[in-house]
């Protein structure tokens, strides 16, 4: 696979956003806040991390990565385009009737998801399925990523999990919470409160390490390092900035589930753009 | 009785040999496992009473103990299916699938993963333990799932049988299993095909259309039946989907008349699924014998059947009842 410099890699981000922007005006619905701020760790993994063939996305050799926070599945698609799974213009049948980028992701219509998703709180059971076939499988080498929205940790089936992952030990499974502190109803802490968030995933035996979601470095260093530590799964709360990038959707918990129109769309894009533009010029300092 | 149904040879038999039907379940599955390594089990804290225990001891290191997590239980075999496994996870029909429809109906059926889901203690014949272990409802939520097969052996040596075709069956699978001891009415020749239904006595009058336990009381009430010059076609319907519409409408046809037994709620059960058919294809006279729309309640378990009229005498009755409106 191709290596990318850190800068490339924030540029591709700043693509992904772009492309985010355009397939949710396009769609008239979604969700905005969660994928702009997934962006840097998925591209992070997408470039960077995971093992995959997009011309082969069942290969066997691959890693696994479930999106548990279905709603989110703009960011997937969009860095998936990016990484050769599909043509970028599929994007822009997001919800549209017939396509194969549902409004939340079902596996059987888009080669390359891992699972269908949306109901929340289910991808680290699923995650213990794939990590406990691939152990009876004798495939130690192969890695189960899960992204999980924090307000979905609301949901208990992720606790059952979460007690069965370190019951079995299983350090093949590498969990990343996107920590973006909102959710439908207004802030997590408000809605439920999820702190010491960290002390109870430890005190559910996982490793835990903290990190600035939105830099893509932080995210790359925080993986290798997951995949070092054997004893224990690993949980990386990645510190997001809900709608990131964006200068009128960050921090706000309205953008979760809404759109933008074409004049916010044109705004947003204008801004990313001079986002890329300060990128490149950084690199080229 | 139809002679190429192999079944045992005196249904009426005082002392008929008797077994659960998910020690037949627990036997299929080891069989299952032996041949196919691909078979994996998980429980969730109910192994050795919902008859997983031989496979668990067989096989330790295919065998997940999940805990008392039913959501983690289902899902967990949603993963264990999309890494080439066949997974079997066991429960209460109470807990899995009353516990976690939305992860089956997600992660197992709009995901397409062939997860064999096993409910235990299903219908009131659970007995003592009360209506919060008495599922009666597995059937009708389980059947409304797109891609869901849903199966109900009619005692333990079809219920091997059925464990057997359900590791080799590539779609999600339930299949029901009853607490207590029930007649072995099957033999290892009578046939088993998933999608099958199969006529277990032959009759011009009335079809008694029945699955799980219920199927020993229609042969039994049909035999009364004939004594009292009534011809009861018994139809043993062990897969309630997808439903085998050919062999039932062709039994409706000849009879033109109809009862359903089940030992779980009619709406949206057996007689639901009935009901539909024939409003559909063949609109004739039928009586539904199940739970009316009630919950069950603690007591010895036949003395629960014969309470809520689940039994033959039962189902004679309504074949009375249904042939004297003519």
């Amino acid at each position: 696979m191709q290596q990318y410099s850190i800068k490339q890699l924030e540029l591709k981000a700043d693509e992904i956003r772009e492309d985010i922007i355009r397939m949710l005006e396009h769609a008239g619905s979604g969700h905005s806040a969660g994928p702009l701020g997934l962006a840097d760790i998925f591209t992070a993994l997408y470039f960077d991390i995971l093992k995959y063939d997009p011309k082969n996305p069942d290969w066997d050799e691959r890693d696994i990565l479930l999106l548990s926070n279905g709603h989110c599945v703009p960011v997937r698609y969009a860095t998936m385009a990016h990484a050769g799974y599909f043509d970028r213009k599929e994007l822009m049948t997001l919800r549209k009737l017939g396509t194969r980028l549902q409004g939340h992701p079902e596996r059987t219509k888009l080669p390359g998801l891992e699972n269908t998703s949306g109901p929340l709180g289910c991808g680290l059971s699923q995650a213990c399925g794939m990590a406990l076939g691939l152990r009876m499988n004798k495939q130690n080498h192969r890695w189960v990523y899960v992204v999980t929205g924090d307000g979905e940790l609301d949901e208990g089936n992720n606790w059952e999990a979460i007690m069965l992952a370190a019951k079995y030990k299983l350090n093949n499974i590498i969990a990343i919470v996107d920590r973006n502190n909102i959710q439908i109803d207004g802030p997590t802490e408000v809605v439920m409160p999820l702190e010491d968030l960290r002390a109870k995933w430890e005190a559910f035996g996982w490793h835990v390490i903290e990190i600035d979601g939105n830099n893509i470095e932080a995210v790359i260093d925080a993986c290798e390092m997951a995949k070092a530590i054997v004893e224990k799964p690993v949980c990386i709360i990645a510190h997001t900035i809900p709608g990131k990038g964006v200068d009128f959707m960050e921090y706000d918990f309205h953008w979760h589930g809404s759109p933008p129109n074409h004049e916010q769309a044109k705004v947003a894009l204008k801004e990313l753009r001079t986002l890329a533009g300060k990128i490149k010029s950084e690199a080229d300092k | 009785m139809t002679r190429n149904m192999y079944l045992v040879d005196d249904i009426l038999a005082e002392d008929i040999k008797q077994e659960p039907i998910r020690a037949g379940f627990g036997r299929g599955l080891a069989a299952a496992a032996a041949r196919d390594e691909r078979v994996v089990g998980a429980c969730a804290d109910l192994t050795d009473s919902t008859h997983m225990g031989e496979f668990a001891k067989a096989f330790p290191e295919r065998f997940v103990e999940i805990g008392i997590a039913e959501q983690n239980l289902v899902t967990v075999g949603s993963g264990l299916a999309a890494q080439g496994k066949i997974p079997f996870v066991s429960s209460y029909a109470a807990f899995a699938p009353g516990r976690c429809w939305e992860q089956i109906r997600t992660t197992i059926c709009l995901n397409d993963q062939p997860v064999k889901i096993v409910g235990s203690h299903a219908g009131v014949s659970v007995g003592p333990d009360g209506a919060t272990h008495q599922m009666l409802e597995d059937v009708a939520i389980m059947r409304v799932l797109p891609n869901m097969v849903v199966i109900a052996p009619g005692d333990s040596v079809e219920a091997e049988k059925a464990t057997f075709a359900m590791a080799m069956d590539k779609r999600p699978n339930y299949v029901r299993l009853a607490r207590e001891k029930t007649p072995i009415i099957t033999t290892q020749g009578t046939p088993f095909e998933i999608g099958k239904a199969y006529i277990y006595r032959t009759g011009a009058d009335v079809s008694l259309i029945t699955t799980g336990t219920m199927t020993y009381h229609a042969l039994v009430a049909a035999a009364a039946l004939s004594k009292d010059g009534i011809m009861a076609e018994v139809v043993h319907v062990p897969t309630i989907k997808p439903l085998d519409k050919e062999t039932i409408l062709e039994s409706v046809r000849k009879t033109k008349h109809v009862v359903t037994a089940e030992e779980g709620q009619m709406a949206g059960g057996l007689g639901g699924t009935i009901a539909e058919l024939l409003g559909d294809e063949f609109p004739v006279p039928i009586r539904r014998i199940g739970m009316k729309d009630r919950f069950g309640e603690s007591g010895e378990p036949n003395e629960l059947l014969i309470h809520f009229g689940l039994d033959a005498n039962h189902i004679r009755l309504a074949a009375h009842e249904l042939l004297g409106k003519k």
